[in-house]
């Protein structure tokens, strides 16, 4: 610890002292480093990001109507099809549960200027590339992917990551769900040995407004388990070909037990944009004394 | 050989999709293996170059056509030997003529003593159906100009090519879009094209005057699936270029896959229920798709796929 405020403080002495016109690369500043093996820590949102989230729980999610319909006319029975059944946990939803995650730095062998930040998440193995030399995005028709197509720049010590080309994915694993046209802005903020990853989820197509969530992960000393994801799927249930196992409208049979078991209006389970902030309590505290 | 001699009425062929019209500029991206894609010029333009010379399937608007036979040389100056049509709206069939003309078709032997045009223009392929709906019957005249019809068709489900050291399958799609759909796999390459079956802009567009039907459609998909095989952690592997929109692999196409046979399911469900088509189209029964696949007039809204769906499903047999 003590070793790394060292070089951290030497870093900005340097940078300092041998600062370079505009547009000129400084290859120790700004920006802290990264790399490192990081555990995610669970105390925030445990029972979302452990268990899984209720059916029919959109408490607290800026969504539209449309993404509510979509979400009231999934059936979790969609994981049996086997087509679904490897489908990876997009990267605006995959720092729920990164049980290891490695973060490391590629940098030009001539000029050592920093090309990309590259991570791997084991929950699901995917190794993510966040290019840092300010390459432009792809086309609007180059293939979207999970992990998305990512750039960063260092706000200060923050690094800041844009990323769009990602495909349809979780806005909550119960159903809801954003569309490929969304995009994602993260902050990752290091504290010493914790780190803060901050999501910010645009999509004018599921969302009402921006969908933030943070997630904390701490140092790891030793190296963590390094979790494979061999996907191979199967035929768990024979059906006719292409069914997609769906509810049809007001026919969702899991529509009430989330709200009833908890004691709470429909209308507050089925979420909306009201439902995030704090003023929503006072409300529902008026609904439900009466 | 089977170009009709016939003659006959202006019977113009519709663009079909709403969104992604031709736009001034093309867009040329590499897919994988030896397969090209061009965008802009109406519907989606695939390009396989090899030692052997180049295979265009479908040539866009006839308006951009020009330009498209110039991004073609700019992947290369082999000469352009084979089109294949994936279905016979103009937005994927306007270019023929034009793309036809800038290519040629080798011949020998007899053929080339007996018939001094055979070697003229590139071959043009596409399923029976294709032709039939750009001709018409003796004394009539069509819209679509002479020089711009297939000239090599088939009847049974597939026929099969073998260019530039690559298998490749033309596969039939019975009454899905249309009556005439072909979807085209490059096997070495990976690379599957659609057509109209799957576009990433809208609403999938069932051209019921023209054979399509919403069963044929989600058959097609279906098929279209078995056929791309995702790659490593389900991304990527088989690349399916869509009639219309973005590069997409097996996941995506799931999605719209999955769209549609919801949508599919709710309207029969509102037919079993004794719903009018009216009823229908007003229920609301695309509103979680709209936002992603509604285009806001012409064709691909989702009124239009609701309705062409009520009149699939109650069709008389």
């Amino acid at each position: 610890m003590k070793l790394r405020l060292t070089s951290l403080g030497l870093s900005i002495a340097l940078g300092s002292a041998f600062a370079q016109g505009p547009g000129a690369y400084n290859p120790v500043g700004p920006g802290v480093s990264l790399a490192g093996n990081w555990g995610p820590v669970f105390h925030e949102d445990a029972h979302e990001r452990g268990p899984g989230p209720e059916l029919v729980n959109y408490l607290g999610l800026p969504i539209t109507d449309g993404a509510r319909m979509y979400g009231l006319a999934w059936d979790a029975s969609r994981f049996t099809v086997p087509e679904h059944q490897c489908e990876v946990h997009i990267v605006s939803y995959i720092y729920r549960g990164p049980y290891n995650l490695r973060i490391w730095e590629e940098h030009d062998p001539d000029s050592q200027k920093l090309v990309a930040i590259k991570q791997y998440i084991d929950n699901y193995q995917q190794t993510r590339t966040i290019w840092m030399d300010d390459r432009p995005h792809p086309s609007d028709a180059a293939p979207h992917t999970w992990m998305g197509f990512s750039t960063g720049k260092w706000e200060a010590n923050i690094l800041t990551v844009s990323t769009t080309h990602l495909k349809w994915g979780w806005i909550r694993r119960n159903g809801l769900r954003h569309t490929d046209q969304a995009t994602l802005t993260e902050h990752f903020i290091r504290h010493g040995d914790n780190l803060t990853h901050v999501s910010i989820l645009t999509d004018p197509i599921t969302l009402t407004e921006p969908l933030i969530k943070t997630q904390d992960l701490v140092l790891r000393i030793q190296n963590g388990q390094t979790w494979l994801y061999p996907c191979e799927p199967v035929v768990e249930i024979e059906r006719p070909r292409g069914t997609v196992p769906h509810y049809l409208p007001g026919e969702n049979p899991f529509l009430h037990e989330f709200a009833d078991h908890y004691k709470i209006p429909l209308d507050a389970a089925l979420g909306g944009a009201e439902t995030s902030y704090p003023e929503y309590q006072s409300k529902l505290k008026k609904a439900t004394a009466k | 050989m089977r170009r009709l001699a016939v003659a006959v009425v202006l019977a113009g062929l519709p663009a079909a999709a709403p969104a992604q019209p031709a736009s001034a500029e093309l867009q040329t991206l590499k897919v994988q293996g030896n397969v090209y894609l061009i965008t802009g010029a109406g519907g989606n333009i695939a390009v396989q170059t090899g030692n052997q010379g180049v295979l265009v399937v479908d040539t866009g608007v006839a308006a951009m056509a020009d330009k498209v036979v110039a991004a073609i040389r700019k992947l290369s100056d082999k000469p352009i030997q084979y089109v294949i049509n994936t279905h016979v709206h103009a937005d994927h069939t306007g270019g023929n003529e034009t793309v036809r003309k800038a290519g040629l078709t080798y011949v020998g032997a007899n053929v080339t003593g007996n018939l001094t045009d055979a070697g003229v223009g590139a071959q043009v392929y596409a399923q029976d159906n294709v032709l039939k709906r750009m001709s018409a019957p003796s004394g009539v005249q069509t819209g679509v100009p002479f020089g711009a019809w297939p000239t090599e068709t088939f009847l049974s489900g597939r026929k099969q090519l073998f260019f530039n050291g690559e298998p490749i399958e033309i596969i039939h799609q019975p009454a899905a879009h249309t009556d005439g759909d072909s979807l085209v796999l490059f096997r070495r390459s990976d690379v599957v094209v659609s057509g109209d079956i799957f576009v990433t802009t809208s609403f999938p567009f069932i051209d019921l005057d023209r054979g399509g039907n919403i069963q044929g459609e989600v058959d097609a998909l279906n098929n279209l699936i078995e056929i791309a095989i995702p790659g490593v952690q389900d991304e990527g592997g088989t690349y399916i270029i869509p009639g219309h929109g973005r590069i997409s692999d097996q996941p995506d196409l799931l999605e719209y896959r999955d769209m549609v046979t919801i949508i599919r399911d709710r309207v029969q469900a509102s037919i079993k229920k004794g719903m009018t088509l009216e009823d229908a189209k007003a229920a609301g029964l695309t509103r979680d798709y709209d936002g992603r696949y509604g285009a806001k007039s012409g064709s691909g809204t989702g009124e239009m796929f609701v309705e062409a769906i009520y009149k699939s499903l109650t069709k008389k047999k």
